[in-house]
């Protein structure tokens, strides 16, 4: 079933998008083009995520930032604390945020739409308050690393490039997965419970189970991908991981893109950021950033709450076999 | 150790009682209209705004501003509701948990452009009161006295009178309400915009006596959402008690932990609440 489901078209353009993207820095050999993909990259895998929450199953969450910032501390701490290598810290990163969302997941899961979407606001304040308080992980001040274990992955250079290599193998990772998950009995389910929850639930959709695991998947990368972010940042303080504006516009890039698409999260994600990249630069909307993304949600919600790619595929009935 | 808890415990009912204000804005939108209204944050720190440019810069009393804020906060609120709400009215809960999320974004994007997140404060003290071992600070009591009268008001309003009784009618049975000739569409936005409204009043109070950000709605949104949790999601009179309950924790629970536990606690006490009585401690009203 798996083999015949990968000779979709949809899925090899979505991870073509995505080796194209991926391919610029090491074309170039430029160390700005790599930073600026890295963030890129990192996005794309968010807003992927995300989408199996947002998109497939009809769950806003609002802090769902939260993974990447626990998957950073604990990633950070079994490095430089534990003097693990990166890919294993990664993997306990990755597994600490399974883990929390599991916990919320059985816990808050069982609440439907909106009360969930609620209990999600506070969750990005509370681990932020706790982590402050949280002593072996630095409290207030964080942690950094020491500048020699780059040493080991070949000097701080090498370090960064491996990095990069790894966000993009989780990137085209997390969009495997969500295409997999989309053509899945399970997926079916999810989509099912979006529709209808109580029609799902009766069709023998064993809805809160589901909606826990797609939490679940949904967590692991961004947990993964903060402890990679983290390596190569060299330093951890709550203020600078606990950016809650990064939760609203993973929101914003599915939207952007299509929720509930494949190439929608991909492609939204990678529109949104290069627009904030011009953004930012600008001296008028330097200031205004969170502004523009706002009435960009604003307006997508209004008028095309489907998505650039939702909206092509209602308008060209030719494309559909193509954008999934 | 014993008048420490008891003024603790009162400092905390008195500002209580403005939380509750500020949730029943609120939950009285989410009663209506099924709506929660994610922009309640930044419109609280909008009125607390709007206090402090009519004080300072009109010299205006901080309580005749906040009349001028409480109508302008009506108004936004009735714009707010035919420009962002009425479209995904009828959509999925997600549509409008966007869409006033994004006006959420917007307020705070150009606030914090605006204002910067550095901290105003009303420079506006009218003394204190002395009651035996408690020393109240009058701008206190008076919000306290005000939430009490804004909340009288808004019964009187939506039991005594036509359009009350047509909020009350069209958040019991929409379809029913049209057929019995009540103009729903509008009667929405009079609810949206009382929401609005008391949030503004309860912002106003709250800068009278502490200091703000643009940032500061966030975490009285969040309170917000916790009391009207704790009242059940619309039921305006348990969102005061549950504004009582938590400010007098809120007061509380400093005495024993450091301050900045206060959001896990509360945060903690909301998941709970939500998992074993998600109708609040007084349910809902149906």
């Amino acid at each position: 079933m798996i083999s015949s489901s990968l000779r979709q078209p949809g899925l090899w353009l979505s991870l073509l998008l995505v080796a194209v993207i991926g391919a610029i820095p090491p074309l170039t050999q430029s160390a700005t083009l790599r930073e600026n993909m890295f963030t890129l990259l990192m996005f794309v895998a968010f807003a992927s995520s995300l989408n199996i929450m947002l998109g497939y199953t009809g769950y806003v969450s609002f802090g769902h930032i939260v993974f990447f910032e626990l998957g950073g501390y604990v990633g950070f701490y079994l490095l430089s604390a534990q003097k693990w290598p990166l890919a294993a810290a990664a993997a306990g990163g990755g597994l600490a945020a399974a883990a929390l969302a599991l916990l919320l997941g059985l816990s808050i899961l069982r609440l439907r739409g909106a009360y969930f979407a609620l209990a999600t606001i506070g969750i990005n304040e509370a681990m932020r308050a706790f982590i402050n308080n949280f002593k072996p992980f630095g409290g207030p001040t964080g942690m950094s690393l020491n500048f020699a274990v780059y040493k080991q992955y070949g000097g701080p250079t090498q370090a960064l490039w491996i990095t990069y290599y790894s966000v993009l193998a989780l990137t085209a990772l997390v969009v495997l997965v969500s295409y997999l998950v989309k053509s899945s009995k399970f997926g079916l389910g999810l989509v099912s419970i979006r529709e209808d929850e109580d029609a799902a639930m009766v069709m023998g959709v064993r809805a809160p189970c589901a909606k826990t695991w797609a939490f679940v998947i949904s967590a692991i990368v961004p947990g993964m991908i903060g402890a990679l972010f983290f390596f190569k940042n060299g330093n951890i303080e709550p203020g600078d991981a606990f950016r809650l504006h990064m939760s609203i516009e993973m929101i914003v890039m599915v939207m952007l893109g299509g929720q509930g698409t494949l190439l929608g999260p991909v492609l939204g994600a990678a529109t949104y950021q290069q627009l904030r990249t011009y953004l930012l630069t600008s001296p008028i909307f330097k200031n205004l950033q969170l502004t523009f993304a706002g009435l960009s949600l604003l307006v997508i919600i209004l008028f095309i709450p489907a998505g650039v790619v939702g909206w092509l595929r209602a308008r060209l009935p030719r494309l559909r076999r193509v954008l999934e | 150790m014993l008048n420490q808890l008891l003024a603790s415990l009162v400092d905390g009912l008195l500002i209580g009682f403005v939380y509750g204000v500020a949730a029943m804005g609120l939950t009285l939108i989410w009663g209506v209209m099924r709506v929660i209204n994610l922009a309640h944050g930044p419109i609280i720190a909008l009125a607390m705004f709007g206090i402090y440019f009519l004080f300072a810069g009109a010299n205006l009393n901080p309580y005749l501003a906040l009349a001028l804020v409480a109508m302008a906060a009506l108004l936004f609120g009735l714009v707010m509701y035919g420009i962002v709400v009425h479209r995904v009215i009828n959509a999925p809960h997600l549509s409008t948990l966007l869409a006033t999320f994004a006006v959420n974004m917007m307020i705070i994007g150009t606030g914090t452009a605006v204002f910067t997140t550095s901290p105003f404060n009303v420079d506006f003290d009218l003394g204190r009161l002395t009651l035996g071992p408690l020393t109240l600070p009058v701008t206190r009591l008076i919000a306290a006295g005000a939430s009490v009268l804004v909340t009288a008001a808004l019964y009187f309003f939506l039991y005594r009178t036509p359009p009350g009784k047509a909020i009350r009618a069209v958040a019991n049975n929409r379809d029913a309400a049209e057929l019995m000739g009540i103009p729903s569409s509008r009667v929405l936005a009079l609810s949206f915009g009382l929401g609005t409204m008391l949030a503004g009043v309860a912002g106003g109070l709250i800068a009278t006596f502490f200091p703000f950000t643009i940032l500061s709605g966030g975490t009285y949104e969040l309170k917000s959402f916790v009391i009207s949790v704790l009242g059940g999601l619309g039921n305006p009179l348990g969102a005061l008690v549950g504004g009582l309950v938590l400010g007098s924790l809120e007061g509380l629970i400093p005495v024993f932990l450091p301050v900045n536990w206060v959001p896990v606690i509360e945060f903690g006490l909301f998941v709970v609440i939500l998992l074993v009585r998600p109708s609040g401690l007084f349910g809902a009203r149906q």
